[in-house]
């Protein structure tokens, strides 16, 4: 007999205190959302005090030793079959394709001490959290491995009587999954429409419409002009065209010039690339919204899976029972040719003890610039395309709060956007959490470093202090959120160098790209890098040929 | 003697700014929506200080006897304007109106003091100084009460007591005034007892601002509170109105004693009834005991496992002796286990099967709660359901919230569940609703217990006929990821409510 509804005072529960409390002993809610700033009595003054946390971004000492290309003397020498260079999804995928063959004289060097890559987690005890990536969009038909591996996992728990995947449902992005906070007030969905003309409206309307078209459309080779992954997609003329041009060069051709949906596209740019429109190519812009073709027989087809510890859940599935074929703090140095094998020479950054690995074959699943560095051929006589992988550098915060960011109008979602702002707003990490009552959350915020060119920018990242950053970050959570700085409890800073490849014009149909792609020998490359946009599928997609390849050289170098 | 007018052009003006800041607060904390409600009252008491010093001019004579006349009058109005305001909320039809016309009356005060003040003073300074020293005084008064008022006044005080407090400084000040020109006021003694008076009324008033707090809570009840507090999930509140009780948590009724025992016989016994031998029954939330007293009816039950999220409610039903009067004891029976848990999370640990599993939720009004009605929670109730075990559910009123009633049955229909939808009427509360559910069809049973108030095999065959305002609605399943059921159910109450 649980009516509410009629005559109900103002609930005070949502506020978050009791009529009580607020007029007896004053509270701070009330008084900080009219803007005042209220310091209480039993928490912490803000400002005064340094919020706990830090910087912990990935591993720089290694990656400089990478770069500067000290020569190391390895001490020691073992052999395997193939030697794997990189954990993260790719490194991860091109394991659990090897094992699943069979095979076990593999082994995964990575440079950081978890594995993961991009796709890392942190635990922490109100939840544990990403340091990257979040989601994996529901695959569509043509992302076979994609569907493998949920089924796999329990992701996918069966078909329906259409064929349809049925999605365990904890895992599903739970409702309410996205807002914007736009005009002082929460709106749900990230399309602004608070303050949209009926001309926005329409413009809206013509843009979701054609891409709409563009993700049935198909090429005249008979395949859909934007698939995920990339690889499947047409090479229809018509389609790789937009790889000429900017996202932005995009709207404009089309008379699309809306305030707001410039902004919404940008959005979408900065989140999945870490570029602005004007630097991503069409094609690549498109992609975003064309290339998603999921459905389900339980979800709509634009939901996306999910965990507290985002992807992450995922690296901990695949890394599951793989312990005796990962390093970690292994950062490989240098690799090179001899005989018939190929060195690869890997330091522990910690010790200083440098290793040697002799193997048939490498799969090379760290990012494609570093094999500049650390590939001796590669080292010694620079290709073509060395100067035309850009990577964009990126934030991500998570921020431990004794409370629930709540607000006016739409009620906290999965992802919370503010518009207008650096900042890609942030992700509730517990947002998949059952429970009925929580007073602690983890806000993962991010935030792609895209205010100058990229290097400049990187520079900017590694020289702010974590003090500088998490002023920064509190004071723009506090912007859209009033008061919320008291109940900050934790901030985690990571830093993202090379957080992603950036599909600027030309580039992902370009030729560099392709000549990349290409094995140097024994050598298979398979980061996401090699699509040229940086998914969870395109990874996949890679470690899994690259494996596929390496194990074609075992088998033929194997006596019959 | 001038100075001392200067120190209390400071006062004032302290005063005056905290009465604004008050009614702001005030405002945005019970109308919502603070921005508005900052602007409205910072308009609204600018032009009433602009009305106030513009009716200056009338006053010709006596301006010291009215200028105590207007700080007394300001301490009483503004002193206890906080106080009413929060009274007057739960009851007053045009609570707007009345709450711009007090911040009017005290604005149009305040805006007298300045002008009257600066009249008395006008012979003892020259007039560019006597400018320029009242106003200093009066912005930094301004300036310190926007600082107090944050940081010690909300935080210390709340703002009932401050506004009291400050009504108390501007009554001191008119006495002091009076004292410094004891021999120009006119009457000065019928004055003196005037601020006495004030005096002691404010002072009472922030003596008793607790009392006055719980007395305009009490009057958005209906009955006596006989007990209220604040649990980490809720706040409890236990009215009573003439011989009967009510339960609210966070201002929503939960039962009212006189009609509970219709609610909770229909929940419980079609279900349990139909059962051979029950003995192993879950009740998921209903800690108030009431739902258990009924299951409890029936002897073949050997134990009742009662999960609810609070354990102040289970406190207080085991403990309270009206209330335990109530439930009869049962959260006291050795055969009930209290397990104070959210529901969701223990579900998932749960290895016991059960016969009877009673689900007695708050109405699927937020996202949080509504998770406690999806495929996912009832996939997890389904899993301790022995084969030819019943569920029940409460399920919101089919009459004002049909999809929402008929989306409970859709979703429990979508894991292969065959259910039983029934209503029944609640004096209360209307037109309710219920839906068994089972892995096998149901029937209704066709023999009740005898001492049973309200459900007899008659009443019992009625429930599950739907007259056609309340009939089957095609609906969506309601899952983790949609959550169709609270947006189902937030614009079918609206539209009951506005
Ligand atoms: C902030 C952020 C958010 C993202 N969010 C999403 C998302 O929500 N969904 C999504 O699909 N994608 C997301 N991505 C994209 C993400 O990059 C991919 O999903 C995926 O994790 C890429 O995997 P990878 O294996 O190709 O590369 P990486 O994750 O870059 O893995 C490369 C690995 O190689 C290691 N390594 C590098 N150099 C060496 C060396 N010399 N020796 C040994 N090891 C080395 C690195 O430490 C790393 O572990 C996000 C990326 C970022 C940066």
């Amino acid at each position: 007999m649980k009516k509410s509804g009629p005559g109900t005072p103002t609930d005070p529960s949502k506020a978050g205190l009791s009529r009580r409390s607020f007029l007896i002993q004053g509270a701070c809610l009330a008084a900080a959302a009219a803007g005042m700033g209220i310091s209480c009595k039993d928490s912490r003054p803000a400002g005064n005090k340094r919020v706990a946390g830090s910087i912990i971004g990935s591993n720089r000492k290694a990656g400089h030793m990478l770069l500067q290309g000290e020569g190391i003397t390895p001490t020691e020498t073992e052999e395997t079959g193939i030697v794997i260079v990189g954990s993260g999804i790719a490194g991860l995928s091109a394991a659990r394709d090897l094992a699943k063959k069979g095979i076990r004289d593999f082994l995964m060097l990575e440079l950081e001490d978890r594995t993961g890559g991009n796709s890392a987690y942190a635990v922490h005890k109100v939840s544990p959290y990403p340091l990257g990536a979040h989601y994996v969009p529901l695959p569509g038909v043509e992302a076979v491995f994609v569907r493998e591996l949920f089924e796999e996992l329990g992701i996918i728990e069966g078909y329906n009587s259409k064929g349809l995947p049925l999605y365990n449902e904890y895992y599903l992005c739970a409702d309410p999954q996205e807002r914007l906070f736009i005009h002082d007030r929460w709106q749900e969905g990230l399309v602004p429409q608070f303050g949209a003309t009926p001309e926005d409206k329409r413009q809206y309307q013509v843009f979701f419409g054609m891409m709409d078209d563009l993700r049935k459309a198909r090429g005249t080779d008979g395949r859909r002009a934007f698939v995920i992954p990339m690889e499947l997609s047409s090479r229809d003329r018509r389609f790789l065209k937009y790889d000429e041009i900017s996202m932005a060069q995009f709207l404009t051709d089309n008379g699309l010039d809306s305030k707001y949906l410039r902004w919404y596209v940008n959005y979408c740019c900065r989140d999945d690339y870490g570029c602005v429109m004007e630097d991503v190519s069409a094609w690549a812009g498109i992609h975003y919204f064309a290339g998603r073709s999921g459905s389900a027989g339980n979800a709509e087809p634009h939901a996306v899976v999910t965990w507290p510890e985002g992807n992450g859940w995922i690296v901990r599935k695949m890394a599951e029972n793989m312990s005796e074929h990962i390093r970690c703090n292994a950062c490989v140095l240098n690799i090179q040719n001899i005989g018939d094998k190929t060195a690869v020479d890997y330091l522990d950054p910690r010790s200083g003890v440098a290793k040697r690995i002799l193997a048939r074959a490498v799969i090379y699943a760290a990012p494609r610039f570093t094999a500049l560095r650390s590939i001796k051929d590669l080292r010694e006589s620079p290709p073509a395309y060395a100067g035309s992988f850009g990577y964009a550098p990126w934030m991500v915060a998570n921020v431990v709060v004794n409370a629930v960011p709540e607000g006016n109008g739409a009620p906290l979602s999965w992802d919370n956007v503010f518009y207008g702002n650096d900042s890609l707003g942030y992700v509730v990490a517990n947002h998949q959490d059952v429970a009925l009552h929580q007073s602690k959350t983890v806000l993962t915020y991010y935030y792609p470093l895209t205010a100058g060119d990229p290097a400049a920018e990187r520079q900017r990242a590694v020289t702010m202090t974590f003090d500088a950053w998490a002023d920064m970050i509190i004071r723009d959570l506090s912007r859209f959120h009033p008061g919320i700085e008291k109940g900050i409890e934790e901030v985690n800073v990571w830093l993202w160098g090379h957080a992603m490849v950036r599909p600027v014009p030309k580039f992902i149909w370009g030729r560099a790209r392709q000549e990349a792609l290409r094995p140097l020998g024994r050598i298979f490359f398979a980061h996401s890098d090699m699509s040229g946009i940086s998914l969870f599928e395109e990874a996949q997609y890679h470690g899994i040929l690259a494996a596929r390849e390496a194990r074609a050289v075992l088998e033929k170098a194997r006596p019959a | 003697m001038a100075y001392a007018l200067l120190l209390s052009v400071f006062v004032i003006s302290t005063c005056g700014l905290i009465y604004e800041l008050t009614a702001g607060a005030l405002a945005s904390y019970l109308l919502g929506d603070s921005v508005t409600q900052f602007s409205i009252i910072i308009g609204v008491y600018l032009s009433a200080m602009g009305l106030g010093s513009y009716l200056s001019r009338y006053i010709v004579r006596n301006v010291i006897t009215v200028f105590i006349q207007v700080e007394l009058l300001i301490g009483l109005v503004g002193g206890s304007a906080a106080a009413v305001l929060f009274m007057l909320f739960e009851v007053a039809v045009h609570f707007r109106s009345i709450l711009y016309s007090l911040i009017g009356i005290t604005g149009t005060l305040v805006g007298l003091e300045i002008p009257l003040i600066m009249r008395v003073l006008k012979n003892r300074f020259e007039f560019r100084d006597l400018v320029s020293k009242v106003f200093t005084f009066d912005y930094i008064g301004a300036l310190f009460a926007s600082l107090l008022f944050p940081l010690v006044l909300v935080p210390y005080l709340g703002l009932i007591r401050a506004s009291f407090l400050f009504g108390i400084i501007n009554a001191l000040v008119a006495l002091w005034a009076l004292h410094l020109f004891r021999r120009e006021v006119l009457y000065a003694r019928l004055h003196a007892a005037a601020g006495g008076l004030v005096l002691v009324f404010l002072t009472a008033g922030m003596v008793y601002s607790g009392w006055i707090l719980h007395f305009a809570e009490t009057l958005g009840y209906k009955g006596n509170i006989i007990y209220a507090k604040t649990s980490p999930y809720q706040r409890i509140v236990l009215t009573r109105d003439g011989d009967s009780l009510q339960l609210f948590l966070n201002g929503n009724l939960q039962f009212n004693s006189r009609d509970e025992y219709r609610y909770h016989e229909a929940l419980i016994h079609p279900g349990l009834q139909s059962l051979r031998e029950p003995k192993d029954v879950l009740v998921l939330g209903g800690g108030d005991g009431l739902a258990v007293r009924e299951v409890l009816k029936y002897a073949s039950v050997s134990s009742v496992t009662l999960v609810d999220l609070d354990a102040e409610v289970t406190k207080l039903f085991r403990s309270h002796e009206t209330l335990v009067g109530l439930n009869g004891g049962a959260l006291k029976s050795p055969k009930v286990h209290i397990i104070n848990a959210d529901a969701f999370i223990w579900l998932k640990g749960e290895t016991g099967k059960y016969d009877f599993i009673v689900i007695d939720f708050p109405d699927p009004s937020t996202y949080s709660v509504g998770k406690l009605y999806t495929t996912t929670f009832y996939r997890l109730v389904q899993r301790v359901l022995k084969d030819d075990g019943v569920i029940v559910i409460q399920s919101t009123s089919p009459y004002v919230a049909r999809r929402s009633f008929w989306c409970v049955v859709a979703t429990l229909q979508s894991l292969g569940l065959k259910t039983t939808p029934y209503h029944t009427y609640l004096p209360s509360f209307g037109e309710w609703g219920y839906v068994i559910a089972k892995k096998t069809p149901f029937k209704m049973p066709e023999t009740f217990k005898p001492d049973l108030r309200f459900v007899t095999p008659a009443v019992a065959q009625t429930m599950t006929e739907f007259p056609a305002d309340m009939g089957p609605v095609e609906t969506e399943v309601n899952r983790l990821h949609n959550q169709v059921l609270v947006r189902y159910f937030e614009e079918e109450w609206s539209r009951y409510t506005h």
